[in-house]
């Protein structure tokens, strides 16, 4: 009863705080959503018991992102950026993505209720005590069982990295 | 479902009555504990500038907090006219919100935890603490004053910058523990029989430079820096609404000074709890208490009006009290062997929290100390600071405790044996961390100019 108060609890928030955030004009409301939105998944994985990505997507995306966001927004002239078109005109393209997105998830839905077992998965909960460790689990799973493409993000990320600062970097060249 | 809906709470009741009673106390306390730190902090201002200080109110100004609480209480509430009000409304509340929130993590005592035994303990506190930027970063914008968003990008821009090189610390003295929460690690420090912060020298000094630099605490102020910009991010909030930034910045000190003990100073074990022949140590927090009561007996003749001796006499009689409830679970058991299995949880509670909390009160006086010896920073020297010497240097760091760690498992070493492998491995940092200031300093003399400062440099 309690799981489920709270499940409907964050769901709510996350999906309330993501409609606003898009259609908020000021960019600063936007981006206080988009924090909402992502601390009301973070909740969903609390209550989920993964203990471990709920503090990764509070630390990851809210302490890190969305403070570097709220910064270049803040460096932003906002004035002049209100009165320039805030919106791609892609409506058309959007709306077709959207649906198609939807017919998808509909499908998924309508198949699983018509064939148990065949679509969304049934799952049963596991007794809390019964759980492992969430972050050791993480790691079991990163350090050992997906090593390769773990590594392989990373150079990938490493690569992003060098490349920005190398970009940042040309500007004042020394002489 | 209404009749569902009670049980179901009823059950929640049941369940989390305890830490929902703590998480009260706690959110009615720290006030008054803030406020005190507060005084401490002006009389020790006072102290190493030559003067007394607070004295006014009450004897030696004891009751200063509570003046200060009620004016600021009283004090009309101004909002800017151009101001977002939403949002200037909800900035300092998100600020206290994460500070009050990631004390929740924390363990005062083996026993006294609110989230009791959670998997990501300290990651929890850290985060969640890390939070508060956001009412410092948004109470600025919506203040709508150029000193105000001054600040606000000054303190997102230096948090951003030395959450690294703390976590980046962090993760150096976690390598020893294996684990996050903060019972296995303390409890890890206690199988050792030695405190992290001397395996981790260089990851103790990393994140007290780190930590001083994310409560925004002189001499990294810039944020507030009131010969700038005023008062910073802060400019615009007056009476309740300051009071609570105030709250917010204390609740960091507490936050970052408790970390700082789990991780690095062992939490609430007594200093050398596993070495029996000082076992006389336990006497300590009692006997501390004693002549603190004692003092205020002797200064009893030097107050002005009756009140206020009569005053002292009671601090006098609390100081006593305390000792008392300290002395208690150490001297019964001397007296009558049979009551030590009844008396230890009593033991473990009292004193592990008076050792926590004393740890914490260094801490924050380092914090003081620090604040009335350095002048402030600039902003460019502050940014320097982080990235070119902290930044390289706690990750150098972490390399060397790690292949420390390997060789310590190699030789089978522990507890005070792995000394022999972490101290090379700290000259080691510390030869880096020479190596990187010739390296700036070198960078400075071929530039041949100051740094150039950017433009919210002020």
């Amino acid at each position: 009863m309690l799981d489920k108060v709270l499940f409907y609890f964050f769901a709510g928030i996350a999906v309330a705080s993501a409609a606003l955030m898009v259609t908020r004009r000021n960019v600063v409301h936007g981006a206080i959503f988009l924090i909402t939105a992502l601390l009301a998944t973070a909740g969903i994985f609390l209550q989920l018991r993964a203990e471990f990505l709920f503090i990764v997507q509070i630390i990851l995306y809210v302490g890190g992102i969305m403070v570097l966001f709220v910064f270049v927004i803040m460096l932003v002239n906002l004035d002049v950026a209100l009165q320039q078109i805030q919106f791609a005109r892609q409506k058309w393209v959007a709306l077709l993505v959207s649906l198609a997105l939807s017919a998808q998830v509909a499908l998924m839905f309508w198949s699983s209720g018509k064939m148990p077992g065949q679509g969304l998965p049934v799952l049963t909960a596991a007794a809390a005590e019964r759980l492992p460790p969430n972050s050791e689990t993480v790691a079991h799973s990163l350090f050992e069982s997906y090593l390769l493409p773990f590594e392989i993000a990373s150079v990938l990320l490493l690569v992003a990295m060098i490349g920005a600062v190398v970009m940042a970097k040309k500007k004042d060249v020394t002489p | 479902m209404m009749n569902a809906f009670l049980q179901a709470t009823i059950d929640f009741l049941k369940l989390y009555w305890a830490p929902l009673l703590c998480g009260l106390a706690i959110v009615a306390i720290l006030p008054l504990v803030v406020g005190y730190i507060v005084l401490v902090e002006r009389k020790i201002m006072a102290d190493m500038q030559a003067r007394l200080g607070p004295m006014r109110v009450g004897p030696h100004g004891l009751l200063q907090p509570i003046a200060d609480a009620v004016k600021l209480l009283i004090k009309e509430d101004i909002i800017p006219e151009n101001a977002d009000k939403l949002v200037f409304w909800l900035a300092p509340v998100l600020s206290v919100g994460a500070g009050l929130l990631s004390l929740a993590g924390l363990a005062i005592g083996p026993a006294f935890q609110i989230a009791q035994d959670i998997n990501i303990g300290i990651l929890f506190v850290v985060g969640i603490s890390a939070l508060g930027i956001f009412g410092i970063v948004l109470g600025g914008w919506a203040s709508n004053s150029h000193y105000s968003l001054m600040g606000a990008l000054r303190s997102s821009a230096q948090l951003v910058s030395y959450e690294t090189a703390a976590g980046m610390a962090l993760v150096s003295a976690l390598l020893f523990t294996g684990s996050l929460n903060i019972k296995s690690i303390v409890e890890a420090q206690s199988k050792e029989g030695i405190w992290f912060v001397l395996l981790a020298p260089v990851a103790f000094f990393t994140y007290l430079v780190a930590s001083i630099a994310e409560t925004n605490r002189a001499p990294f102020d810039l944020p507030e820096a009131e010969s700038e910009l005023v008062a910073g991010y802060m400019t615009e909030f007056s009476g309740f609404r300051w009071s609570l930034y105030f709250l917010a910045e204390y609740t960091n000190m507490i936050v970052v000074a408790s970390v700082a003990t789990t991780l690095f100073l062992g939490g609430w074990l007594r200093p050398f709890a596993s070495v029996p022949w000082l076992n006389f140590l336990d006497f300590l927090p009692a006997l501390l208490m004693v002549a603190v009561g004692a003092y205020c007996v002797v200064r009893v003749p030097k107050q002005p009006t009756r009140v206020q001796q009569m005053f002292m006499v009671a601090v006098a009689s609390l100081c006593v009290v305390v000792a008392l409830v300290l002395a208690a679970p150490v001297v019964l058991p001397i007296i009558k062997p049979s009551l030590r299995a009844a008396v230890a949880p009593f033991y473990a509670g009292i004193h592990g929290g008076f050792w926590f909390i004393f740890k914490v009160s260094l801490y924050i006086y380092f914090f003081m100390w620090l604040r009335f010896t350095i002048p402030r920073y600039r902003f460019d020297q502050l940014m320097r600071l982080g990235w070119h010497f902290l930044i390289p240097l706690s990750i150098i760091n972490v390399l060397l405790v790690g292949v420390a760690l390997i060789a310590g498992s190699y030789f089978d070493l522990h507890g005070w044996g792995l000394l022999l492998v972490t101290t090379p491995a700290a000259v080691l940092a510390l030869v880096a961390a020479l190596l990187i200031l010739g390296a700036e300093k070198q960078r400075d003399a071929r530039q041949n100019q100051p740094a150039a400062s950017d433009f919210y440099a002020g």
